[in-house]
């Protein structure tokens, strides 16, 4: 999951630092990621995992790093099921 | 006559404040309405700021930039923790008489706004070029705006 979430952040968080230097609990917004940034990511992911953030994981906390991006996903992929 | 401002400070006398700004890209914006199309609007607007920034040609993403500007404004005069959800369509901008903008909040932001106590929140916007901006001003009526 973190690699694919890796991906995506790369695409569309327009970070400042070089991919190389990304590592999974990086912090995205200290790393360059604006607000609007953050929403083009959520859609990708949205759109890559087939899944979709409720209001209550609408949280700075949620989209500050790869591995909380991650975390969340798995969540909402196993409460959807198989 | 003599005017004062008291910014907030604990003990102190007056009317306590917050400011917020932001900045966003048009081209941001843009482009993010041509990838995601509703998707992205129905996440981020409400139905009212949607029907606001519509023109004969389709929608105008300065206008769109311009309140996502304001909302994050907003945002930083709520100050939410890190592990408060707030969807970004808790906060719009209504165009009132005049063509004044006025923010109103629900849900969420509501929340936020009176658990610090906030009285009222004023913003101003503006675009020029590639650059919408936006500023926002909470008042309290605790002089320590909240901060305690």
């Amino acid at each position: 999951m973190n690699d694919r979430i890796r991906r995506l952040v790369i695409e569309h968080a327009r970070l400042a630092i070089a991919p190389a230097d990304l590592h999974d609990d990086s912090d995205l917004y200290a790393c360059g990621m604006t607000s609007h940034a953050s929403v083009t990511l959520m859609l990708a992911v949205e759109e890559d995992l087939d899944l979709e953030f409720p209001d209550r994981l609408l949280t700075r906390e949620v989209f500050s790093s790869i591995a909380s991006i991650a975390t969340a996903a798995d969540g909402l992929r196993a409460v959807a099921g198989p | 006559m003599r005017h004062t401002l008291t910014t907030p400070r604990p003990g102190g006398a007056g009317v306590g404040f917050r400011i917020g700004l932001d900045v966003a890209s048009v081209d941001d914006v843009r482009a993010a309405l041509q990838r995601w199309g509703d998707r992205y609007l129905s996440r981020v607007y409400t139905a009212a700021e949607i029907e606001d920034c519509r023109r004969d040609e389709g929608l105008a993403a300065e206008r769109l930039a311009a309140r996502f500007a304001a909302k994050e404004a907003v945002v930083k005069v709520l100050r939410p923790r890190r592990d408060d959800p707030l969807p970004w369509t808790a906060i719009a901008v209504h165009r009132v008489a005049e063509g004044a903008p006025e923010a109103r909040l629900s849900g969420a932001a509501a929340q936020l706004a009176q658990r610090d106590g906030v009285q009222s929140v004023e913003i101003s916007l503006t675009h020029e070029g590639a650059i919408a901006a936006a500023v926002a001003l909470a008042t309290f009526a605790d002089p320590t705006g909240g901060a305690a």
